[in-house]
């Protein structure tokens, strides 16, 4: 094991999959912000998660992660299960059905309708029909938008909101680290206060507010930004901004106080009496150290995000799912509430259980019991 | 018997910021130095007052409004600010400033009304897991996972909805902030759970409590009258930081038309107001926005504040 040259090798791997997969993630984002449509949008992506997945799986068996992934696997399971019940039992706790209207219908349409969607049956057998045909992978038909599956709803309103969350929170980590970083090397500098002072702006300042003020200058003042829909990057600019800033005052003040906590600490004393340079220290020693508090900080930060991007999507007219949320749960459209609460939940479960992985391969102290 | 573990319980505690702050050992009492340090903090002190002063709006509401929330005034529509209405009218001719203080009123109840009702049910649950421990505590954590893996925003709207759809009030209105109340208080108890639980796990190792135990104190006695005082710190940190996100959460619910309905009056609303004339009228959504931005950023700064009075060692 402790042999130099195969430890030489295998970090030569690592390297190059490191180098490999930034300049084909870099690439990636280009080539979809831009809108470049077809194959080669395709083939990028599938080749960026079938090389991540690779990297997945080689760390799993690596560090004996197996075990502790089927556990969490079926956790995640049992979690979405009990969802789908709490949600399924609350909408039918609601009075007023998905087919009330403010004239009424005669008694046998409406008990045709009933009919039709099963809604006369008992609750129990609903539950478990809806039960087996999720398992199969059949989300229902939405009860308003007559014959369209949910599915179908959800694979054309998801993408906008994926790509929405995601823009935000590269933004919010692009902005914030160096934020925090640079307010920790000058602590208790104007520049530490300064920063901190932005941070605390941003947490606290009201999308809606943020949306209205960026609207009124980019917008009518200036007119160089569009103010509503998703057409493309230009259209991109006010919703990504406005849903980063949150996320990404959050992550600066996160990396400020890791980092402070790492300046503190032995290892970084030595590094600076061996005579590294200032930066050296900063970025080889510190901020590397500093990052994993951050970063395992993902999962509540993505629940952010998605929370957020409903208003976001109101706010500036963008297709996504957050429209659908509201108006399904007042429609009582049972099966796209339950699609989208389901869909937002996986999302959630999925994220928190990647950020653990991710935590116990950046730092090898963590050990994740199975 | 319980009087001499509870001094020292409190020696325990207090020995540590004592001897990182050599303050003169006259004042001793852990709630004494935190005030002090609280008090040394100026954003936090001002940021305090503030709060006062915005409960205090919220309170006499009536007596402080020029005009009431829901007087219309024909030949007064959609001004900009002026000397008759500081901060403009509206589509209707209500006066803003009037709206805003009244506004206050619901926004501010809602906000401290909601964290007190998650903080009691959060505190009773956390502390009971965290006392029992084992599988109890593994299955009612396992719980709070669980329903903390909905998005927030899923969850309040479906619990808003369906508490307001059941017969809670007659009066429709009633009925709506009463569903605000209640979908607030079902989303932020479980935060609360998880800190009391972990704060109570902690404070289960130390001595005093091993003293407790030892002397034949009853479980529920140990946890109300030595675990939750010493823990009360990081509960009331938590609670300056869970009035502000409920205010905002309140707005938001407002803002995407599931809060109150107009001419009743909170910040929500009067943004969402301001938000469908955003173009013609930008001042309409201005001042809710900032009311709320300085209520949420004065609880902010004094909630760092006061976690740092509580707890030095962190910055």
């Amino acid at each position: 094991m402790g042999d130099k040259f195969s430890a030489f090798s295998k970090n030569h791997i690592l390297d190059i999959y490191k180098i490999v997969m930034g300049i084909l993630l870099a690439t990636g984002f280009v080539v979809s912000v831009i809108g470049v449509d077809g194959m080669l949008t395709t083939i990028l992506w599938s080749t960026i998660g079938a090389l991540l997945f690779a990297g997945m799986i080689f760390l799993v068996i690596k560090q004996h992660l197996l075990p502790y992934l089927i556990k969490r696997f079926m956790e995640a399971g049992v979690t979405l299960l009990v969802i789908v019940t709490l949600v399924f039992l609350l909408l039918r706790l609601m009075p007023g059905g998905p087919f009330d209207s403010e004239r009424a219908l005669p008694a046998e349409v409406m008990a045709n309708i009933a009919a039709k969607y099963k809604l006369d049956a008992p609750l129990l057998e609903q539950y478990t029909h809806y039960l087996g045909n999720l398992l199969k992978g059949d989300l229902g038909e939405s009860y308003k938008y007559l014959g369209r599956p949910v599915s179908s709803i959800i694979s054309d309103t998801f993408p906008v909101s994926l790509q929405l969350g995601v823009y935000a929170l590269i933004l919010s980590y692009l902005i914030g680290i160096p934020l925090g970083v640079i307010a920790a090397s000058k602590h208790n500098t104007w520049v530490d206060t300064g920063s901190m002072f932005l941070a605390m702006g941003g947490v606290t300042l009201p999308s809606f507010l943020v949306a209205s003020l960026f609207i009124l200058i980019f917008s009518f003042q200036f007119q160089i930004l569009p103010p509503a829909l998703w057409e493309g990057p230009l259209y991109y600019i006010l919703p990504v901004v406005t849903l980063g800033i949150r996320p990404a005052a959050i992550i600066a003040r996160l990396t400020r106080s890791s980092v402070l906590d790492v300046i503190r600490s032995d290892f970084v004393r030595t590094a600076r009496a061996k005579g590294l340079a200032e930066r050296v220290v900063l970025f080889k020693h510190v901020l590397r150290n500093s990052l994993i508090p951050v970063l395992t900080y993902s999962g509540p930060l993505i629940a952010d995000i998605i929370s957020g991007a409903f208003i976001i999507e109101i706010i500036f007219a963008v297709p996504g799912m957050g429209r659908h949320l509201i108006l399904s749960v007042t429609n009582r459209d049972y099966p796209l509430v339950l699609g989208v609460a389901l869909l937002f939940s996986v999302l959630l479960v999925v994220s928190n259980l990647l950020v653990d992985i991710f935590y116990a391969i950046v730092d090898p102290r963590i050990k994740l019991a199975a | 018997m319980g009087t001499r573990i509870e001094i020292k319980a409190q020696t325990m505690i207090t020995s540590v910021p004592n001897a990182t702050t050599a303050v003169s050992p006259r004042h001793n009492s852990l709630w004494d130095e935190s005030y002090k340090r609280l008090k040394k903090n100026k954003a936090a002190v001002i940021s305090a007052y503030f709060i006062l002063f915005v409960i205090g709006v919220a309170m006499f509401a009536q007596f402080l409004a020029p005009y009431s929330f829901d007087t219309q005034n024909v030949e007064r529509i959609l001004l900009s600010p002026n000397a008759q209405n500081w901060l403009g009218t509206d589509s209707l001719g209500r006066d803003i400033f009037s709206r805003l203080i009244f506004g206050s009123r619901i926004s501010i109840a809602v906000g401290i009304f909601t964290a007190v009702v998650s903080l009691l049910m959060g505190t009773v649950y956390g502390a009971f897991s965290g006392w029992f421990g084992g599988k109890i505590d593994s299955l009612m954590m396992r719980l709070v996972d669980i329903l903390y893996s909905i998005p927030a925003l899923v969850l309040l709207v479906l619990a808003k909805v369906t508490i307001e759809s059941l017969e809670t009030f007659k009066d429709p209105e009633l009925r709506a902030l009463f569903s605000i109340f209640g979908a607030l208080s079902i989303y932020g108890w479980m935060g609360m759970a998880r800190i009391v639980r972990g704060q109570v796990l902690q404070a289960k190792q130390m001595q005093y409590i091993e003293a407790a135990r030892s002397l034949g104190i009853s479980s529920p006695s140990i946890v109300m009258r030595h675990i939750l005082p010493n823990i009360l710190g990081p509960i009331i940190v938590t609670l300056t930081f869970q009035i502000p996100a409920n205010v905002m959460f309140e707005s938001f619910l407002s803002f995407i038309g599931l809060g109150l309905q107009p001419p009743y009056s909170s910040w929500g609303v009067l943004a969402n107001e301001g938000w469908r004339s955003l173009r013609t009228f930008p001042h309409l959504i201005i001042s809710p926005g900032i009311a709320i931005f300085l209520t949420m950023l004065a609880f902010n700064l004094f909630g760092d504040g006061l976690r740092d009075a509580f707890d030095p060692k962190t910055k």
